[in-house]
């Protein structure tokens, strides 16, 4: 690309708000009443991780990984694709993301068994995702038809990792943080190109996150023994 | 304000003819002004309809309804020239459908794009764009953004010498390359060239508009709201009074007579989701047209505002 820096994040912008608004109306439409299932299965990993159930915590990352990779296929692949060429490059990375939860599933190698003070945070973005998400669409006069579910479309999903990574403990959560995270922000770029408010749930929602690991990266180090 | 005769004259004889003429005159009356292509000689609408993000809907039968009815209005307002690209998303499948839906208009010139930087991948791109379009050839493809200009033009030029393409033309937009897109111009036989021109993006008058004039070019001038930036930003601003001199009843229009004006502009291409903008589009080509002076005067104006 020749005088890159004659670009602005407007000149990648292919669609207009009401295509990309009317498309999950759509989508919502093809899809429902899957949505009771994906939001019942977030509560239950909510409240697998709240009670600490040691033996079931480990499906949380077998749940997510399939939702992942059913947002990929179904709203990436098969929707956003249609309006916007550049998601049948994205979606693989919903399958990778996928790919790594199933492994974590399959060496249980996401562990919820510490209460920590910043698991408020987790718990926050985690509840926004399933029951304060779904509201936007309504509050901003869009409707309920266009709103976004989580395990239906990605902000939610990827919002709703965020929340469980950073309540979870585990070696494989630096492999498994930066597809949600460049998500969030490909998506609150899109959104506030667009000019729409919505793109500040997804910057706060990194946000949040980003002062929860802090916060626990701190008292990690400040635990440890000195050398 | 200082109203120069000229507009005046034309101002005071389209108002007293439209007056008085009875109704199927005043339609033909309102029809767009046409120019040459300058390498052929056919006339062309000078308001063209560009599907740029507008166009783009997937496959959201609503909205491809209302694309449909755009395409209805722009033909029915006496519009010919529609331009679309491969990078457009689902722009060239939405407006297949349209043209499906209206039986094929005959009065179609359908301008598309080469936009690959793979020299060996270009002829099938072309051959996906018209199955999308469902036209048995294109009337006009252009290189988008110069990108692979050299073997994508080469195919262009074999194409049109089979009698599979009509004309061949080069893009760009925002300002950008001018000065590769003038070495293109000056060198190789294109018929179209496509670039971005208003009221405050005045670039192309230093060198190519009037290298286009010269070298036999047709201008098709992308952009002219600035991608509804412009529009945007003059809504809430009053009208000037000295706009009516023009026939204007919009900030649109008079930005729009402001590039029609030209005399090296062959089409200009605004992209609309709207009936109601389709008609006002081609209604800013008919009528009076300002004059270097109020030309000048236009830009200035919203410069200032």
């Amino acid at each position: 690309m020749s005088e890159w820096w004659t670009y602005r994040a407007e000149d990648f912008l292919l669609f207009s708000p009401r295509a990309y608004w009317r498309m999950f109306e759509l989508h919502n439409a093809a899809l429902w009443p899957l949505h009771v299932l994906t939001l019942a299965a977030g509560l239950i990993i909510m409240l697998l991780i709240a009670r600490q159930s040691k033996n079931l915590t480990r499906w949380v990352a077998l749940v997510l990984a399939m939702l992942w990779i059913f947002v990929g296929w179904s709203f990436l692949w098969n929707r956003y694709s249609a309006i916007n060429w550049a998601a049948v490059y994205i979606a693989p990375f919903f399958f990778i993301e996928g790919v790594l939860l199933a492994v974590a599933f399959l060496f249980d190698a996401l562990a919820f068994d510490r209460r920590r003070p910043t698991d408020w945070i987790g718990y926050l973005i985690l509840g926004f995702a399933l029951l304060g998400q779904p509201l936007l669409a309504p509050l901003q006069g869009r409707g309920w038809a266009a709103s976004e579910i989580f395990g239906i479309t990605p902000d939610p999903t990827a919002i709703a990792t965020l929340g469980v990574l950073l309540l979870a403990r585990g070696r494989l959560l630096p492999w498994l943080l930066p597809i949600p995270v460049l998500w969030c922000l490909m998506s609150g770029v899109t959104l506030q190109t667009m000019g729409e408010p919505q793109a500040w749930v997804l910057f706060a929602a990194l946000a949040l996150a980003a002062v929860g690991w802090i916060w626990t990266i701190i008292r990690q180090r400040g635990s440890l023994p000195a050398a | 304000m200082r109203t120069t005769r000229r507009t005046l004259l034309q101002a005071a004889l389209m108002t007293a003819t439209a007056a008085h003429l009875p109704g199927t005159l005043h339609a033909q009356q309102t029809q767009p002004a046409r120019r040459p292509i300058p390498s052929t000689g056919e006339e062309m609408p000078i308001v063209g309809l560009g599907t740029w993000i507008t166009f783009n809907v997937g496959n959201d039968p609503a909205l491809r309804n209302e694309c449909a009815n755009v395409i209805a209005a722009f033909f029915e307002a006496g519009g010919r020239m529609i331009d679309s690209s491969p990078m457009y998303g689902s722009s060239q499948p939405v407006i297949g459908y349209g043209l499906q839906k209206l039986g094929r208009p005959s009065a179609l010139f359908s301008a598309e794009k080469v936009w690959t930087s793979s020299a060996t991948a270009g002829p099938a791109q072309i051959e996906q764009s018209r199955r999308f379009w469902g036209v048995p050839k294109f009337d006009l493809i252009q290189v988008h953004n110069l990108l692979a200009w050299k073997p994508h033009l080469q195919t262009l030029f074999q194409m049109k010498t089979a009698g599979a393409l009509r004309y061949v033309g080069i893009t760009t937009s925002e300002g950008r390359r001018h000065d590769l897109l003038e070495q293109i111009m000056r060198s190789e036989p294109i018929d179209f060239v496509q670039l971005s021109y208003n009221v405050v993006d005045r670039e192309a008058e230093a060198r190519l508009l009037p290298l286009a004039q010269e070298r036999g070019i047709a201008v098709i001038v992308n952009r002219p709201f600035r991608q509804g930036a412009l529009t945007d930003r003059l809504k809430r601003e009053k009208l000037p009074e000295w706009s009516a001199e023009l026939g204007a009843s919009s900030w649109a229009q008079l930005m729009l007579k402001f590039i029609l004006a030209h005399p090296a502009v062959t089409v200009a291409i605004p992209a609309t989701t709207r009936v109601d903008h389709v008609r006002e589009n081609l209604s800013a080509a008919a009528g009076p047209m300002p004059d270097a002076a109020m030309r000048q005067r236009i830009s200035a104006h919203v410069k200032a505002l």
